[in-house]
């Protein structure tokens, strides 16, 4: 019994760690309808980059602020230098982005080698926390806190400040967002850094589990997808869903079906799709 | 739009140059580039019927691609080495596979339809990556062997297997030439720039894409099982998403929906890509960059451009 139940908080705070990624891609997909797959890249960057201010000092948050401001800064150049100029064409931004993530891939290779690294957890932790008789791991628990902190914040951001209402009023009507005097492209390079910045912050927060190695770009990446196809393009509320989902199917099909495992994220994404094209809680537009 | 007299000509050329270039210039290595030349074109000019001409991008071409080789590749190592029996299993099995594909993408239109193809085509490899003791998982299914045409006459060797691929490269490359100018290929192109204009003057829009996509897909499979006897072997990269994506990058950069686009497009690429292979180890970064350069400079597409401007030319 009590394997089922760590199963399920493994799966539930993989479930975060998506979320967070995914809350960032579905923001600055569902507002500014930019479709971005350096997404995975930003990650892996992330990651990268945290395994180095570890050495370096030894600090998990430093890791994680240093990290996700990087990464932040180059989720802004792209979009101010590239991917403006590619305005509401998905297949052009699709290969544009899918271009840096090789080019980010490759520079991870040459300065970080090809072999895979662990970010180590902060050492408060490292151990178990018993509830009962059951031991807990604590660094699964803290992702988790982690992630519906920041979504929270996400949530309170967009529907409770000025800067939400204003971006919320941007994607309903740009042109009389304008004329208000709200000043979109700025707005959009906010969005976008801030999806960028939690892109690379969650390169380190999954690094004590996930690890750093070449490949975990597309396949972060893919996952993410899924989460927000399977929450629908846009909402908050079917990232969180998507990801709870996939993290918990993730999990439990490794468990079961190993030989299997991949099969059984991409399965229901197809039945959902199948029976509801634009996600759970998409609306179709 | 007929063949012109100067595409005709052009034509012309291009087949006396690939019937006499590997004569002209006997290296193994330059036959072997022009094979894989070949065959990848025959899988970009598939893709180029779907998201050329009838502007459905698909992202997981590649799983149509390697599915064909893969059913060609279990047919010689569970049950049959014929070459024919591969054909028909390969085809068949992607035309399957392109059938449920376009039933589920087809409900999805612009950024869903980019995804759900992403998705569908990572199913595929899903099964063939995973599935080991059926596929061989990530080691690939090895000794597919050479094909036999006849009991005697077999295709081994770099210049039989060459000819053996120009001779389907012209069959699909008529093939594409005589859908994309026919009235069906019209209405094609007709769904690309304007859909619901295509619906309201009566035709059943989702039909044509449907045909398009598993056409499409069985085009898809033959150059699959092609490129599966060619190297002896199949493995998960041929249904890859990275193979997908480049397929549908050089679709861009050669020039979507013109006939020789996909062509041109291949020639670059698999040339870029082996001779960036010879002097660096960095060819992800220089792919990265193919990428980022194509959709800054060139998305036009390099042969949409030359028309554009020849017909500037004659008109001025």
């Amino acid at each position: 019994m009590s394997m089922w139940i760590i199963h399920a908080l493994n799966g539930i705070s993989f479930g975060m760690l998506l979320f967070l990624l995914a809350s960032g891609l579905t923001l600055i997909l569902g507002l500014m309808s930019i479709t971005n797959l350096s997404h995975g890249g930003y990650y892996l960057l992330g990651a990268y980059i945290g395994v180095t201010v570890m050495m370096r000092t030894g600090n998990f948050f430093l890791a994680m602020l240093v990290s996700g401001i990087s990464i932040a800064i180059i989720g802004v150049l792209m979009e101010r230098f590239f991917l403006r100029g590619l305005h509401l064409q998905p297949l052009p931004q699709v290969l544009l982005t899918i271009g840096f993530t090789f080019v980010f891939a490759d520079i991870a290779l040459m300065m970080w080698g090809g072999e895979a690294r662990v970010i180590e957890k902060p050492a408060f932790l490292a151990n178990p926390v018993f509830i009962g008789k059951i031991g807990f791991p604590s660094y699964r628990l803290f992702v988790i806190l982690v992630g519906a902190a920041v979504g929270l914040l996400l949530w309170w951001l967009q529907e409770r400040t000025r800067v939400g209402a204003m971006v919320r009023a941007a994607v309903n009507d740009e042109e009389i967002a304008r004329g208000l005097g709200i000043n979109v492209p700025l707005l959009f390079t906010l969005v976008f850094g801030l999806g960028a910045f939690l892109a690379g912050l969650c390169g380190v927060l999954g690094g004590p589990f996930i690890g750093v190695y070449p490949g975990a770009d597309f396949e972060i990446l893919l996952l993410t997808l899924i989460v927000i196809i399977v929450g629908g393009v846009g909402s908050l509320k079917g990232a969180l869903m998507g990801s709870l989902l996939i993290g918990l199917i993730d999990n439990f099909g490794k468990v079961l079906f190993p030989e299997l495992a991949r099969f059984t994220i991409y399965a229901p994404m197809v039945i959902i799709l199948a029976l509801k094209p634009s996600g759970l809680f998409g609306s179709r537009n | 739009m007929r063949l012109s007299f100067r595409q005709a000509l052009l034509f012309l050329v291009l087949a006396a140059v690939a019937v006499v270039y590997p004569f002209a210039v006997p290296s193994y290595y330059f036959t072997a580039l022009l094979t894989q030349v070949l065959i990848f074109s025959i899988f970009t000019m598939s893709l180029n019927l779907l998201a050329g001409y009838t502007g459905l991008p698909s992202l997981g071409h590649s799983a149509l691609f390697g599915g064909g080789a893969y059913a060609a590749a279990l047919l010689a190592k569970y049950f049959s080495h014929s070459v024919w029996l591969g054909y028909g299993a390969g085809i068949l099995a992607a035309g399957v596979l392109a059938a449920l594909f376009a039933l589920i993408a087809l409900r999805t239109t612009q950024v869903y339809f980019l995804f759900i193809t992403i998705a569908l085509g990572q199913l595929i490899w899903a099964i063939v990556f995973g599935w080991r003791s059926f596929t061989g998982g990530d080691d690939g299914l090895p000794g597919i062997g050479n094909p036999f045409i006849w009991s005697t006459w077999k295709l081994s060797g770099g210049l039989t297997y060459y000819f053996f691929a120009l001779g389907l490269f012209i069959i699909v490359a008529y093939i594409t030439y005589r859908i994309t100018t026919s009235p069906f290929g019209h209405v094609l192109v007709g769904i690309r720039e304007n859909e619901s204009r295509i619906r309201h003057l009566g035709y059943n829009v989702w039909l044509y894409k449907f045909t398009v996509f598993v056409l499409s897909g069985l085009l898809a499979g033959l150059g699959g099982v092609t490129w599966a006897y060619y190297n002896g072997f199949v493995s998960p990269r041929d249904t890859s998403f990275e193979l997908s994506a480049e397929a549908l990058l050089i679709v861009i950069l050669g020039g979507r929906g013109t006939l020789f686009g996909p062509i041109v497009g291949t020639i670059i690429v698999v040339l870029i890509k082996n001779i960036v292979a010879a002097f660096t180890q960095r060819w992800l970064f220089v792919l990265g960059v193919a990428y980022i350069l194509t959709i800054m400079y060139a998305r036009t597409g390099i042969v949409g451009t030359l028309q554009a401007r020849l017909k500037r030319r004659t008109t001025a």
